[in-house]
């Protein structure tokens, strides 16, 4: 019964993890149709930025709490900027072209930004535990749950609350939706499509940051964070749909359940559950789970 | 419209050719031969990646501020002459990452291209397992320094290749001896690794000693994350539910971090006492935040828990002095790889020509030494494998001083806890650990 | 030329082209898919089976002769791939991308776990021999290993290109335009993308067999997304147009590569990823673009 409940628990903080990873990713492929790899790198500038905030927020003394929100400030600030460089800076010119290649071109991105972080944080490793530690314990009969985990897991649900809610009741959300389903069409009616790029793809980069900056407290921010997470977020994108708010958060809930069984009943397959589940998703299901199918255009 | 294959292959030779050709020639002449008396040594480990901050630039460093001091001629004797035996030492410095492919090309280059005297480096077992051949098939000597698998020597006999740092069954071995010693009450032990070759080996080796040295007590949890993992919440509540008193982790730097961090908010290291087999490597970084009581090895007598010889107190001042934090293990493993290199060169230049591959080989081949991490004795592995003494100690965090210490150090002579000569390590554990000499 | 060249060249450069040409082949396989539109993240998946095949014969047959080894690569990789064919033929775009990437996962995974092959250390492979010729210096072992990697590439480079002037390899680029229309032509599309899928599994499984003779060394490694993302990255770099981009396009990755490590040894990454882009604004058809500007200029040329 213990081990349900532990089941439960990691399998939504996972999700959780998941879902703030692959929600940025989704919404600017959904918008842009663009893959974008670099996607790590702004998870990654966002850890770095939130655990460089703990740092002079530590040092300034300043009460936790503050100190969170100043961490989650930074981190969308520094997503915020690195977006809008990107984006003017170099992917316009690349919107013109093939697919594959604008995933290239956001490959080659990400390799740049590797070196550049060392070159801003050099190649140490940083820690931003502060907030975690703060945020204390819960026990559970004999399990012992950290409430910054908790807090995580009610971040991500407001998080997918507010995303479902802005792209159905906002103006701008439906403009958002609109383009998503049919860019061409969209422009015909008078969206200005570029804008809505620009302003898509530094949405994404914050939400990328901001999954970094969360996640910051519980991980050592080091180098290579950022690559882990791009292949995951790519996995839980494509079993939820591309495009899709609700794909991911049905993604990221399927993903992390499946990992938290396997490490507690079946340790020996963890290293391959996401890759099975997106295979089998795959499979049964060839784009995703909560996408249209598309009609044929002859 | 296109031409026939064949046509476009002749075109590709040529452009290859053409490409080559001016390459080769400019990186022939490119470097100057290296002046008569210089020694060159190419120097491999992690610049960049999540292995750069633990093991590779602590082991960059130390190489620098080693060159830099024996070149000045001012290191304790028996090191003090200059440089190799009167011979400056030039060192190039080169990124182990990337694909072994890279790796196996990088040394080829080294040795081929920039023509090296010697190569020390390589903090990744799979890079080790993958230079040794091509080392012997080149005959260019090649130092280890850091990576810990046993297989480099049980597998063929070496002629070129040689590791003076103890290989990694040692650590593990040692550290059952020291739970079993120091933990009472023991009746289960879990263990956290992770999935890749170190720390299975870590595992079986210590799953191994465990079984031999107290085979009443039994393994509970046996979990193997992924490596880079980050993020261990599904572990953490697995071992919440364990009964366990002690859990062994080959963790390291980053994973180790994260995992003591998350462990921390969750209360784990009250129920159970963490075995961290290279939990030196944090234990500078972590200080107040690390556990009291958590048990911290070194790989050896190294880092932390180093000796307090007049050597060992020369390398830690000279790297202090110059990088601001005291030296980690991998820093101690580099400097005695540099250190018995020199040796080892010197006994072969007596002639005071530049002495061979083959040579300084046969000047290495068996000798003990004494350096920062105590005494290597190449007795493993024909004489190109060293065996050297281990510690364990506790952790205590010394709020006076506000400095992190290790208490209840125990050290392990090396004939305890290394397999004698001829056997095969993992045979040697699952065999009971016959012929161990322990005090 | 090529393998005279190879002959004069000093040993550093022949093992860095040899190991390139390997790798090539696998880009070729990339190139014959991407010239119907589809782009694989998995070819690691191939390259890994074809290493460890050639690695595995070696340990339990003991068999040592590079034609043999590297045959058996082939073969084990295009069964492979046949089998995943069936599967992967039916997606295409990012969903071909990802369940491609997906697998070679699995099977890195599968290698990780597995404990006898050495995890993620891998194992060596013994010194290959060549039709009962058994090389005693290393000198000619890395020539013949080259001379080895030559030959199988100009018959790779043969057979890909004969396969592009077919009327199969000729639909490409209309399947890639709109597969409907190809349907209605009478050719079936699912089995056109599934040879094609066969014939890039042979040609990246014989790659790596070929690469894994040249490092001596097999790892789990070799089945994951960053090497696939290698062989797509040099696959833009030299373009669909042409067959010896591929080769040449690997070649120029592989001495970049080293260059970078060499000049730069932090900051490598950043010079990649500058070329890469460099290549894609300036160059989008990648080299085989100015190759086949060059043909057309000399074939235009009055003779």
């Amino acid at each position: 019964m213990l081990t349900a409940f532990a089941i439960l628990t990691d399998g939504l903080v996972y999700a959780a993890y998941l879902f703030m990873v692959a929600i940025g990713l989704t919404l600017i492929f959904g918008v842009m149709r663009i893959l974008n790899v670099a996607h790590g790198s702004f998870y990654a500038f966002g850890a770095y930025g939130a655990a460089t905030a703990v740092g002079i927020y530590t040092t300034l003394g300043l009460p936790d709490a503050m100190g969170f929100l100043l961490m989650v400030a930074a981190a969308m600030a520094v997503g915020v900027v690195l977006g809008l460089i990107l984006e003017r800076g170099l992917l316009r010119f690349a919107y013109g072209k093939d697919e594959v290649i604008v995933v290239l071109v956001t490959y080659a991105v990400f390799l740049m930004l590797e070196d550049v972080i060392v070159l801003i944080w050099g190649p140490g490793s940083y820690g931003a535990y502060q907030p975690m530690i703060a945020a204390g314990n819960t026990e559970v009969g004999d399990l012992v749950l950290s409430n910054y985990d908790i807090g995580l897991v009610l971040i991500a649900a407001a998080l997918a609350a507010l995303a479902t809610w802005s792209l159905h009741f906002t103006r701008y959300g439906r403009i958002l939706t609109a383009v998503i389903f049919d860019r061409e069409i969209a422009a015909a009616f008078g969206i200005n499509v570029t804008v809505v790029y620009t302003v898509t793809f530094i949405i994404g980069a914050a939400l990328g940051a901001l999954g970094g900056a969360v996640m910051a407290p519980k991980i050592a921010v080091t180098l290579g964070i950022g690559v882990e997470v791009i292949v995951l977020a790519f996995a839980v994108v494509a079993i939820g749909g591309m495009g899709s708010i609700e794909g991911a958060l049905v993604g990221a809930l399927i993903v992390g359940l499946c990992r938290a069984a396997a490490v507690h009943l079946v340790p020996q397959i963890e290293l391959f559950v996401i890759y099975g589940v997106m295979a089998l998703v795959l499979i049964l299901r060839p784009h995703g789970l909560f996408v249209r199918a598309q009609p044929r255009k002859i | 419209m296109s031409h026939p294959a064949k046509c476009t292959k002749v075109a590709l030779a040529a452009l290859a050719a053409a490409a080559l050709a001016p390459i080769a020639v400019a990186q022939a002449q490119a470097p100057a031969a290296p002046a008569p008396a210089t020694v060159k040594l190419g120097i491999v480990s992690f610049l960049t990646g999540p292995a750069a901050s633990p093991f590779g630039i602590p082991g960059r460093n130390a190489a620098e501020i080693v060159i830099e001091t024996l070149n000045a001629g001012k290191a304790p004797a028996p090191f003090n002459t200059v440089g190799f035996g009167g011979a400056k030492v030039e060192a190039k410095y080169v990124d182990e990452a990337g694909a072994v492919a890279n790796v196996v090309t990088e040394y080829r280059n080294l040795v081929q291209r920039d023509q090296v005297d010697a190569v020390v480096g390589y903090v990744s077992s799979g890079s080790c397992l993958a230079v040794t051949p091509v080392a012997e098939e080149l005959k260019k000597l090649t130092v280890f320094y850091d990576c810990g698998t046993p297989r480099i020597f049980e597998e063929k006999p070496r002629s070129y290749v040689f590791r003076f740092s103890p290989h990694a069954t040692m650590d593990n071995v040692a550290a059952a001896r020291y739970l079993i010693a120091k933990k009472k009450g023991l009746t289960s032990f879990s263990g956290i690794n992770q999935n890749y070759a170190w720390g299975q080996d870590s595992w079986r080796d210590f799953l191994g000693a465990m079984t031999v040295l107290a085979p009443k007590v039994t393994a509970d949890k046996i979990l193997f994350p992924k490596l880079f993992a980050g993020e261990y919440g599904a572990e953490i509540s697995t071992l919440l539910t364990s009964k366990s008193q002690a859990l062994h982790s080959s963790f390291f730097d980053g994973d180790l971090e994260s995992f003591i961090f998350q462990e921390q908010a969750r209360g784990l290291d009250k129920r159970m006492t963490m075995i961290l087999t290279a939990g030196e490597t944090v234990l500078y970084r972590l200080r107040d935040k690390l556990p009291d009581g958590t048990i911290i090895g070194a790989r050896g007598s190294s880092g932390a828990l180093a000796r307090d010889t007049d050597i060992a107190k020369w390398f830690k001042t000279i790297y202090t002095d110059r990088y601001n934090t005291p030296p980690t293990y991998p820093a101690y493993q580099m400097a005695q790889s540099l250190l018995g290199l020199k040796l080892g060169y010197e006994k072969a230049a007596k002639a005071g020509a530049k002495p061979t591959s083959e040579e300084i080989a046969a000047g290495l081949k068996g000798i003990s030494f004494t350096g920062p991490a105590g005494e290597v004795k190449m007795a493993l592995g024909d004489g190109h494998q060293g065996i050297t003494e281990t510690a364990y100690g506790t952790s205590k965090f010394n709020k006076q001083k506000n400095t992190p210490e290790l208490v209840d150090i125990m050290r392990f002579p090396a004939e305890c806890v290394n397999p004698p000569a001829g056997v095969e390590a993992e045979a040697w554990v699952k065999d009971g650990m016959k012929g161990a000499k322990c005090n | 030329m090529a393998a005279v060249a190879g002959a004069l060249a000093p040993d550093w450069i022949v093992s860095l082209a040899t190991i390139a040409f390997a790798n090539a082949l696998a880009v070729l396989g990339l190139v014959v898919m991407w010239r119907a539109g589809l782009i694989s993240f998995g070819q690691a998946l191939y390259y890994c089976v074809g290493a460890y095949a050639v690695a595995l014969t070696g340990r339990w047959a003991g068999i040592t002769d590079a034609f043999i080894l590297v045959l058996l690569g082939g073969v084990a990789s295009w069964l492979i791939a046949a089998i995943v064919g069936f599967l992967l033929a039916r997606y295409r775009e990012i969903f071909f991308a990802m369940l491609s990437l997906a697998l070679s996962m699995i099977l890195y995974g599968g290698l990780v776990k597995t404990e006898s092959l050495g995890s993620t250390d891998g194992f060596s492979i013994s010194t290959p021999t060549f039709a009962g010729y058994a090389p005693h210096s290393a000198a000619m072992l890395q020539l013949s290993l080259y001379w080895l990697t030559l030959l199988v590439c100009f018959l790779a480079a043969l057979g890909v290109g004969a396969y592009f002037r077919s009327v199969a390899g000729s639909l490409a680029a209309p399947i890639r335009d709109n597969e409907i229309r190809v349907e209605f032509l009478g050719a079936s599309v699912t089995r056109l993308i599934h040879v094609k899928v066969m014939i890039a599994g042979l040609l990246a499984g014989i790659g790596g067999a070929l690469a894994a003779l040249a490092i001596g060394h097999v790892d789990p490694n070799m089945a994951y997304w960053t090497t696939s993302g290698g062989f797509v990255f040099v696959t833009v770099l030299a373009g669909s147009s042409s067959v010896a981009a591929a080769f040449i396009g690997s070649l120029l990755f592989e001495s970049l590569r080293s260059a970078a490590f060499d000049l730069m040894p932090g900051l490598w990454q950043i010079t990649l990823g500058s070329v890469l882009l460099v290549t894609i604004m300036f160059l989008p058809e990648g080299l085989g673009s100015i190759l086949v500007r060059l043909r057309r200029r000399s074939s235009a040329k009055p003779s």
